[in-house]
């Protein structure tokens, strides 16, 4: 435990970053500490050791951040690989997508500075030939992120970040619908609305398990809420 | 620390105190059991989340009880819209009618959300108007006489204003974020923005679909070579192709100087909020997103692109200024 809380109370991420990128050693090291402190959890090797967010603000932004990045990097595939039979009007509109989520990742990086936590997505075995699967899985990316979106806005303290964060969020609600249509499903369906007619949302630690599974890796939100 | 005698004196200067943790009345009877669930440490966390708890149901400050009442006034308008829509025969199409009835359903349930939320935040739910929607209002004569007279006869019309209203609800819920910053009515508000955006989604991809249009689910600028200056009248915004709604998507007019919290902007900026030093310093400048790296080039991306990516809020006074009286009376 107290591994992971020296890490976390590190003073920003800029610094452990540097400690990573410099460290030759570093990425292993961290592995050992962390490795120790957890063995409740599974025993996974030094490699798959959590990244933080890190905190406050920008702890949120970077958790974001995170989801821009698989995001963008699933539709770039999407429209390296198109799937059989995409429509011209399919292949605008995903292209569309893909760029929107490459300038929210670029947008952040550019908020986020040296603070900025690039992942390295994995996709895994989505197959990108099969126009339902490729769908299937663009709805759950894009709920996901409107779940997201405001199921973290309460971990930001500055207006102005909220701000970033929610001119963001309803574009992504905009793709979910678009996506949702596509499908030939409701676009306000009971899976995302409830029954008070409100968007469905989570907090971090609900959609860190998904989230993850798309990063080589790991990330945590150990101070978000 | 003595955790009785904190509740005692909150007690004698609040009576109700009991009442307001009444949920929680049981764990601070059993306030032994309760104390060796949690750590010493993190008790006063405990305590105070307790009490944050209790006192938020009854205690919201009046800047959050307006916000929460010009919500409602939003909702109010789009759900007499709705209802007024789904009970004219022969306006919407057999084959939208479900289409537009997920959206009725939505709306008559922010209402009841909004509605109760207000009563459980202590204030008092905001009774409802009397609407034009044909968007005349007292301004350009009698009532019905607005720029959209068929609103209610011709299913254009009809998706023309919904789309508007639409798009308008996401940016006033997205203005008022700023407001609701740490309150836990914050999460409700955005959940209710997002099911808001996702119908702006929807009616522009049907319009596009029946033809009446050529708009995306999106907010692209028709203009691809802006914006050196605000677009603050949304000529260069406005991208649904009725020119009498440019306001709904231009710039603020009630902030004089650029807000840190609701930019003085037209929905489609290419320039977005906030660059940053720290976590808790606050953004200085913005971030030019035109010269961000895209697909296509490492040093740019498009207009359509920047403005398509990003929806902007707009203040409530401005939401307010479009809405009333043209729509509201």
């Amino acid at each position: 435990m107290q591994a992971e809380q020296l890490l976390n109370n590190n003073n920003g991420n800029m610094a452990r970053r540097s400690f990573l990128r410099y460290a030759g050693a570093g990425v292993a090291g961290v592995g050992i500490l962390a490795a120790s402190s957890s063995c409740h959890k599974n025993h996974e090797v030094s490699a798959n050791v959590a990244t933080d967010v890190g905190t406050g603000d920008f702890g949120a932004l970077n958790y974001l951040y995170v989801l821009e990045q698989i995001e963008a990097a699933f539709y770039k595939q999407v429209i390296a690989t198109p799937y059989t039979g995409m429509s011209a009007t399919e292949l605008s509109f995903l292209t569309d997508i893909r760029d929107h989520e490459v300038v929210h990742a670029e947008y952040y990086q550019a908020v986020l500075g040296v603070s900025a936590l690039n992942v390295t997505v994995d996709l895994g075995p989505i197959d990108f030939t099969s126009r339902a699967t490729v769908l299937a899985a663009a709805k759950s990316f894009e709920d996901l992120g409107v779940s997201a979106y405001n199921g973290v806005a309460l971990n930001i303290v500055l207006p102005q970040y909220l701000v970033v964060a929610t001119t963001i969020a309803s574009v992504e609600a905009r793709h979910a619908a678009l996506i949702d249509l596509l499908l030939n499903v409701n676009f306000v369906g009971s899976d995302q609305v409830d029954a008070n007619g409100l968007n469905i949302s989570a907090v971090p630690s609900v959609l860190l398990p998904t989230i993850n599974k798309y990063l080589k890796t790991k990330i945590s939100a150990t101070v978000l809420s | 620390m003595n955790i009785y005698n904190i509740i005692e004196e909150i007690e004698k200067v609040d009576p109700d105190f009991q009442d307001r943790i009444s949920p929680r009345r049981a764990a601070i009877k059993n306030i032994t059991s309760f104390g060796s669930k949690v750590a010493v440490a993190a008790l006063p966390f405990a305590l105070g989340t307790m009490f944050k708890k209790a006192y938020a149901q009854t205690a919201a400050s009046a800047a959050v009880l307006a916000s929460l009442n010009f919500a409602l006034s939003l909702e109010y308008l789009e759900a007499t819209f709705y209802d007024t829509a789904v009970a004219t025969s022969g306006l919407i199409p057999a084959a939208n009618l479900a289409f537009i009835q997920s959206i009725q359903a939505d709306e008559d349930k922010h209402v009841t959300f909004l509605q109760n939320a207000i009563t459980a935040a202590g204030g008092t739910p905001i009774a409802k108007g009397t609407y034009d929607f044909t968007g005349g209002g007292k301004t350009t004569g009698p009532t019905g006489n607005g720029p959209f007279p068929t609103v209610f006869s011709n299913f254009q019309t009809f998706l023309a204003v919904a789309e508007t209203f639409e798009d308008t609800g996401v940016r006033a819920y997205k203005g008022q974020a700023p407001v609701l910053v740490g309150n836990a009515l914050l999460t409700s508000a955005l959940n209710i923005h997002a099911v808001e955006a996702r119908h702006a989604a929807a009616i522009r991809y049907l319009r596009t679909s029946l033809g009446y249009a050529t708009v995306k689910p999106w907010i692209v600028s028709p203009n691809s070579s802006l914006l050196t200056t605000p677009d603050k009248t949304g000529v260069n915004s406005n991208d649904t192709g009725i020119t009498q709604v440019n306001a709904n998507y231009g710039g603020s007019t009630s902030i004089t100087t650029a807000s840190p919290f609701i930019p003085a902007s037209p929905e489609n900026m290419t320039t977005q909020n906030a660059t940053a030093t720290s976590a808790t310093a606050a953004p200085t400048g913005g971030v030019n997103i035109l010269t961000l790296p895209s697909v296509e080039s490492t040093t740019s991306t498009s207009v359509a692109v920047a403005t398509a990516a990003f929806d902007e809020p707009l203040a409530m006074a401005d939401v307010l200024a479009i809405l009333v009286p043209a729509f509201i009376i």
